[in-house]
């Protein structure tokens, strides 16, 4: 079994974002970019699957300009056999369809036979990847992965979040899986592997090699600021807090 | 793009009932298309009074029905292909089987696709990302668009939709041919979180705990002040990692959003994952030891000190509803 791992670099999740003055994205000069923390999920989850000797290769690959290799450093540093750069244009979001276009490409090139990436990034919240690439390869999905067994049949029985509780699922493989926070704990990287990983070969593929990436589908306008809550209280005390409890409405109901 | 507007909203049912959210749905639709019709697609195994409800809904002219014993996301995908064409914009509200089958129908017709769309104002669409820090204010370019939206937003619209003078026969169902169902992942199994409490996504009150209850016993005694406040059991992510709280309890960026007139965050830190699911809150009350914790800065009413001391206080001191 070939894991290929699409990771997305994004502002670093502990990073208060700021949009920028002339809405046209957020602020990230000097700001960290890091691995997607679901896709970190998904790169950890294919390495324990290869040192249980369920899978037989890990693949990381993120489409980018070239300074998203560093996400890729991260993969391989974690224990990714090898990276990809989808390497694309610095400017404009291509938008989820043409990237997953480029990974239904990287997917036949490697003979992947399961893709393991976050259930969403961090940065846009729209959880397209899994699903879209899934339906482009027409291979079965599972998404919001919390568990996950490889069966001594070579197939995969999941544990997913769904809407008002749990769902177990079986699949065959080929399969793309988009992961939860909760399927497993990420490793901390060791300054060894770190300064191993520098060294490694990455391969460059261009993008336009693989799909075109047609026209964006949406048409940004602007970035807002979100309103500003106005600001709270503080309740000296519990009785204090009481008090304004029992002045609002909704608590007064009979 | 398609001569006439046309929405159409994949119905959110449980086989028997129609999600209390469609009305919302519908309202949004109302906004994308004003001029153009709007569908009702029903898709499971024997749901004709789900159509039924469907089709005497507001607003709704005409009720799709496809019979399907396997609803996952690649079978209800395929059914959009066969039918989304006919359609500007296929909606849904934004759960989680919404987000696997859209944005896979999505890639399939060629579609953009959205989520969590938040307001429509006259062609542009807005929706939260950086987990809320920032709204994204867009125009879908594309033949067909595959969205959801968030319900609790288009609520207030829903409600102040005028009723009808006099009710209008129901809309015609319409029953499709079967699509051909993908089979390849099969259901093993399904727990679903039984809760007597409302549901955390309408509820009107919610008490939700964080890291700072402490057990599955501290969670326990906040679910007892819930019961008697009528409210629903949220928890932050904090919590429902520790075990304290099923992942069905997780409010947040990658959990619930909730849109309460109460939001009791109790020992809640409030980290931004956490502040993306309760922006919506009408009043937010926040008790903590932390004051330098960040959920005050959100906070409408904050008390800085002890969780299980506040406990008695408030359940004594607090009208219940239940």
């Amino acid at each position: 079994m070939h894991i290929l791992v699409p990771v997305k670099r994004v502002v670093d999740a502990n990073v208060k974002v700021r949009v920028k003055r002339d809405g046209s994205g957020v602020e990230t000069a000097g700001v960290k970019l890091s691995v997607n923390p679901f896709d970190e999920v998904a790169l950890e989850q294919a390495i324990r699957l290869k040192a249980q000797g369920l899978a037989s290769h890990v693949t990381a690959v993120t489409c980018g300009p070239a300074a998203a290799q560093d996400v890729l450093r991260t993969a391989l540093a974690m224990g990714a056999d090898d990276a990809v750069l989808v390497e694309s244009a610095e400017v404009d979001d291509p938008g989820p369809l043409a990237i997953a276009r480029w990974l239904r490409a990287i997917v036949a090139q490697e003979n992947a036979t399961l893709v393991l990436c976050g259930k969403q990034a961090i940065d846009d919240d729209l959880g397209a990847t899994g699903p879209m690439l899934a339906a482009l390869l027409d291979w079965p999905q599972a998404m919001s992965v919390n568990q996950l067994e490889v069966r001594p049949d070579n197939t995969l029985a999941v544990a997913c979040d769904a809407d008002g509780g749990t769902e177990r699922l079986a699949l065959p493989l080929p399969a793309v899986l988009g992961v939860d926070l909760r399927l497993c704990e990420p490793r901390h990287i060791t300054l060894p592997a770190l300064m191993r990983a520098r060294k490694a070969a990455i391969r460059t593929v261009p993008a336009t090699s693989l799909a075109d990436a047609g026209t964006p589908p949406v048409r940004p306008r602007a970035l807002l600021e979100p309103p500003p809550r106005p600001p709270g209280v503080r309740a000296e005390n519990l009785p204090a807090l009481i008090e304004r409890l029992r002045a609002l409405l909704a608590l007064q109901a009979a | 793009m398609p001569p006439l507007a046309n929405v159409l909203i994949l119905a959110a049912h449980d086989g028997q009932t129609l999600d209390p959210a469609t009305p919302a749905v519908v309202a949004a639709a109302r906004r994308l298309a004003p001029a153009g019709a709007i569908h009702v697609l029903v898709a499971g195994l024997d749901c004709a009074a789900v159509a039924g409800a469907a089709a005497v809904m507001p607003g709704v002219a005409q009720v799709l029905l496809s019979d399907s014993a396997t609803p996952n996301a690649e079978t209800i995908a395929r059914l959009l292909v066969a039918v989304g064409k006919d359609y500007r914009w296929i909606a849904a509200a934004h759960s989680l089987a919404a987000r696997a089958a859209l944005p896979r129908a999505a890639a399939l017709l060629d579609a953009a696709w959205l989520g969590d769309v938040t307001a429509i104002d006259d062609g542009w669409l807005y929706r939260p990302v950086y987990a809320g820090a920032a709204i994204a204010e867009l125009r879908p370019e594309t033949a067909v668009t595959c969205l959801t939206v968030r319900a609790t937003a288009f609520a207030e619209l829903a409600d102040a939709t005028p009723a009808l003078a006099a009710p209008t026969a129901p809309a015609p169902i319409i029953t499709l041919p079967a699509a051909p169902a993908d089979t390849r992942s099969t259901l093993l199994g399904r727990e679903t979180a039984a809760s007597h409490r409302p549901d955390l996504s309408h509820a009107r009150i919610v008490v939700a705990g964080g890291r700072g209850v402490g057990s599955a016993e501290g969670m326990a005694q906040f679910g007892q002040l819930a019961d008697h406040l009528g409210a629903a059991l949220g928890a932050s992510r904090a919590a429902v990692d520790a075990g304290f709280a099923p992942g069905t309890a997780q409010v947040g960026q990658t959990g619930k959003t909730v849109a309460p007139d109460i939001y009791f965050a109790l020992g809640i830190s409030g980290a931004i994952q956490h502040l993306a699911g309760i922006k919506d809150a009408k009043c937010i009350v926040a008790i903590n030891k932390d004051p330098e914790a960040p959920i005050f800065q959100v906070a409408d009413i904050g008390l800085v000190g002890d969780l299980f001391d506040a406990l008695p206080a408030l359940q004594a001191a607090l009208r219940g509803t239940a």
